[in-house]
């Protein structure tokens, strides 16, 4: 019989790395610190309410500095994964994918394939492309049929009291601090931003969202 | 019906044959940039911070490349001790959450990890009335599930674990695509 200390070391160790990096910066050996690292998704009502946006981010906790030289890697595909019949598995997929200087995107489209392998959806007759936003310049928006799109680097939009977390964790502390302090403040992720008119993915009700980065 | 790519590709190439003499045979439709390849998983994510709280050390590379519809049969239970270890607004039989979630309810939602997302109105994580229907910029998440782990069925549990009091972003978000803000 495991004793309470076991039992207790296990939750210890979970929210541990909770505090090693939050929403899912860093969430895994295989990827922590690389370019296929997603930190975080975003599915929210655009400014146009008949359209939803995605959001995803990848490679965490860019300075200034390190987000000047930062950059998407051509051989890492970002998909937005849709399934509007809750069974959890897509119906419809958003690829992005770099290549000189643009971001090309695929899709609202349906999968040749579901699952941990994917081919570029070429076949898509909605989508677009744009030129990836320079650090320090205004971004580059284009617009097609509805949609809009973004790549580039932005301000990590997360926000956290990590190092406190650590503390408590560290048993330095026994509570937060009020207030507390954005252990995220100041750093920068690379982006890539959708928006999508509703009507590409579903009339009504719900679906389940979420994105994945797959390397060739 | 021409394919996004096509269409797309035209137009890059039309810009491009401004700057060079097609003096080839090529009678095809330019192809546009070479995107064949099978890529290959490596990272996934659904809701916030799911495979940082919830899975071992050691099945963290595992849970990014198991497909939703077979997480919560490898992992809610899993999920489930975690919790009940890691939280004691969990350790009790027939403890809850403030969505009235015992330990195996709550860790059955968590174990799939998607984002649901209503396609009829407001999106959010929580806002004191919708539940879990997106993710928006400034939703307060982490707060959100602190206080669903540790807050109890009232939200008033281990008040100092189930609230960082890091309630907003440190840079403005923007009312326009692309919504985030300008880098640091």
């Amino acid at each position: 019989m495991k004793n309470l200390k076991v039992v207790l070391g296990i939750g210890v160790i979970a929210i541990a790395g909770f505090f090693i990096i939050a929403a899912d910066h860093i969430d895994a050996p295989a990827v922590q610190g690389g370019n296929s690292d997603i930190t975080d998704f975003y599915a929210f009502q655009g400014e146009n309410t008949d359209n939803l946006v995605f959001v995803a981010n990848l490679q965490g906790l860019l300075s200034p500095a390190m987000t000047d030289t930062a950059m998407f890697d051509e051989n890492v595909l970002v998909e937005f994964n849709i399934d509007t019949n809750n069974d959890f598995v897509e119906d419809l997929v958003i690829q992005a994918i770099p290549k000189d200087g643009k971001m090309w995107f695929f899709g609202p489209v349906a999968p040749s394939q579901t699952g941990l392998k994917s081919t570029i959806q070429t076949n898509a007759i909605t989508g677009g492309v744009v030129d990836i936003s320079a650090y320090g310049s205004s971004p580059k928006i284009t617009s097609n049929a509805g949609m809009s799109f973004f790549a580039g680097p932005r301000d990590d939009p997360f926000f956290m009291d990590f190092a406190q977390y650590s503390e408590i964790i560290a048993g330095n502390a026994s509570s937060f601090n009020t207030p507390g302090a954005d252990t995220f403040a100041g750093t920068n992720v690379m982006s890539i931003v959708v928006e999508v008119p509703k009507a590409m993915i579903g009339n009504s009700g719900s679906i389940n969202t979420w994105v994945e980065s797959k390397r060739k | 019906m021409k394919t996004l790519k096509i269409v797309l590709a035209t137009l890059v190439v039309s810009l491009a044959a401004f700057n060079c003499s097609n003096d080839d045979d090529n009678q095809s439709i330019t192809p546009g940039p070479d995107f064949s390849g099978t890529f290959t998983q490596e990272d996934q994510m659904g809701r916030p911070a799911v495979n940082t709280v919830f899975v071992a050390s050691a099945d963290k590379d595992m849970f990014n490349v198991t497909v939703p519809s077979n997480q919560d049969a490898a992992f809610q239970s899993k999920f489930q001790a975690n919790l009940m270890a890691l939280s004691p607004a969990f350790a009790n039989d027939g403890d809850m959450n403030a969505l009235g979630q015992d330990a195996a309810a709550f860790t059955g939602l968590l174990a799939t990890d998607v984002l649901n997302v209503s396609l009829d109105g407001t999106t959010t994580f929580y806002d004191g009335t919708n539940v879990l229907t997106g993710r928006a910029l400034a939703d307060d998440v982490i707060t959100v599930e602190l206080l669903l782990i540790f807050g109890g069925e009232d939200f008033m549990e281990n008040p100092g674990l189930s609230n960082d009091n890091v309630d907003a972003n440190d840079k403005a978000f923007l009312s326009s695509f692309p919504y985030l803000a300008s880098p640091h």
